[in-house]
């Protein structure tokens, strides 16, 4: 065992290459479309209340202004500019999760988020298509629901099935004990990362749609064959999750009380509260016109282009280099 | 004791698992972009060497597990006991079980170092360094001059290891061996 500083970069030359063409290729993809390239802060004085995300708190101290947290995604501050009326915009930047370390994960990774003023998520899923595929060279997604995926690859109905079902079909993967306190979403999303996505964008690229509304973060509800489903959709290519999108939700009470149902989930299970962002839910207020927004990963964009299974080849320096 | 989250699983982590200290093997961070985050972690029963695959939610704990591994010379048995004494100049010796010493005992010559990994205390396992140097007790004649054949014969060492050897070897002579295959590498020259 030694204890050397590594220097080196952990990407070679020609991935970084590869990183820089992809960057040029997403500036002409917007270019052409007419849609504005922004920039907003990564530093923001609020964090998310998502009871799955963790953000990395900063110790901020200027002006009368303490604290502060790396963003998780720029999704508040580019809603704001919608809401001023700006139009359509989309930013590459940086963002930052706390914990997330692994062959597909850094706890700082390149993030796509592009906001489209009029589109639905059908839309916008078409445009996530163009943009990937037209990159990547890949044929068009097929589209698979949550409820079908879950029922063929985890054997289990994610809408019918009663949480003891559920905990059932998950004790092939966690003890008794540990599913006690594990909630009915939990469950699913065991699900989904075990017996589900390994299988999806095998052939083809893949769309999920149609996830639980307990599931909808802040896309839009809609009932539909009588259940509730959130207008949310996932891009899905060798079993490797590359992008989040919805239909946004619009409603400001609608918006605080999913934030405040997230710090409910929160304090129950011992992580902290997050205060609410005031200032998005005043752009709510004064109006987010109709649009769809996505999220999409660079870096599992580029391993998907190279072919790599680990995020390093892709990263100059990874966390624990940099 | 000190437990470890999560966060901090890596692989060679010692910890505890219904009551078994464990290495961890390896260690999958596995989360959906807004869904629960879990790991997926290999690792090997250090009482019974075999390998479990289980999986843990974000932020569970696993305690630690009191296991170190310490440099120290073989002494001698009693039968019973494998006596070994840590080579820090404590002089400090510790007696090993047959369950301990395990498959190791055919690589055991006096005065020779090993690894002897320590669980509260008490040795749980030793481990041969990857070569030793031991003397042909038992053989076939040699047969001089057949040096550049492929053909090779069992020869029984010192400790009672018996590995295939070339047939030019013979007995007295010293070999050095690959603990981790059980094969022969080279004579090694008397000095």
């Amino acid at each position: 065992m030694t204890n050397e500083p590594v220097w080196q970069p952990s990407a070679s030359q020609a991935a970084l290459k590869s990183r820089a063409q992809q960057l040029a290729f997403v500036r002409g993809f917007f270019a052409h479309r007419g849609v504005l390239e922004v920039e907003t802060p990564i530093l923001g004085q609020h964090g998310v209340t998502d009871p799955n995300l963790d953000g990395i708190q900063a110790h901020v101290s200027a002006g009368a202004r303490t604290g502060g947290w790396l963003q998780t995604s720029p999704e508040y501050h580019m809603k704001r500019l919608l809401a001023a009326g700006f139009g359509s915009v989309y930013q590459v930047s940086r963002v930052f999760r706390n914990g997330e370390l692994g062959r597909r994960h850094n706890p700082e990774f390149s993030m796509l988020e592009w906001y489209r003023e009029g589109f639905d998520d059908v839309a916008l899923m078409s445009e996530v298509s163009d943009l990937v595929c037209g990159w990547l060279g890949c044929q068009p997604p097929e589209t698979i629901h949550y409820r079908g995926a879950m029922e063929r690859w985890a054997n289990i109905d994610p809408f019918e099935a009663t949480d003891r079902e559920l905990r059932r079909r998950c004790e092939q993967w966690l003890e008794p004990e540990q599913l006690a306190d594990l909630s009915r979403d939990g469950c699913l999303d065991l699900l989904m990362s075990f017996a589900v996505e390994p299988n999806l964008g095998r052939q083809r690229p893949a769309f999920m749609t149609g996830y639980p509304a307990s599931q909808a973060s802040l896309a839009r509800v809609s009932t539909w064959d009588g259940l509730e489903i959130a207008h949310r959709f996932e891009l899905y290519i060798d079993g490797l999750e590359l992008c989040n999108g919805y239909w946004e939700l619009t409603d400001p009470q609608e918006q605080r009380r999913r934030f405040e149902a997230d710090n409910r989930l929160r304090r129950r299970s011992g992580s902290p509260e997050m205060a609410l962002d005031e200032a998005f839910l005043a752009a709510l207020e004064r109006g987010l016109p109709e649009c769809s927004g996505v999220a999409l990963g660079l870096d599992r964009l580029l391993m998907i282009k190279l072919g790599v299974e680990d995020i390093r080849e892709v990263l100059a320096f990874p966390f624990d280099q940099a | 004791m000190a437990s470890y989250s999560t966060n901090e699983f890596r692989g060679g982590l010692k910890v505890l698992l219904d009551g078994d200290p464990c290495i961890i093997l390896e260690n999958e961070f596995v989360k959906p972009g807004k869904g629960q985050a879990f790991n997926r972690v290999k690792l090997r029963n250090l009482m019974t060497n075999r390998v479990w695959e289980r999986t843990f939610k974000s932020g569970e704990s696993l305690e630690a597990a009191d296991v170190i591994d310490q440099d120290m010379e073989y002494l001698y048995t009693d039968g019973e006991f494998w006596h070994f004494m840590l080579t820090d100049g404590s002089f400090e010796q510790y007696p090993a079980d047959a369950k301990a010493v395990g498959d190791t005992l055919k690589w055991l010559k006096e005065q020779d170092v090993y690894t002897v990994t320590l669980y509260n205390g008490a040795p749980l396992s030793v481990t041969p360094p990857n070569f030793v140097e031991l003397e042909v007790v038992d053989t076939d004649p040699g047969m001089k001059g057949d040096t550049a054949q492929g053909g090779t014969k069992p020869a029984t060492l010192s400790t009672g290891a018996v590995v295939n050897v070339p047939l030019f070897i013979t007995i007295g002579e010293v070999l050095k061996v690959d603990t981790r295959s059980g094969e022969y590498v080279n004579r090694v020259k008397s000095s």
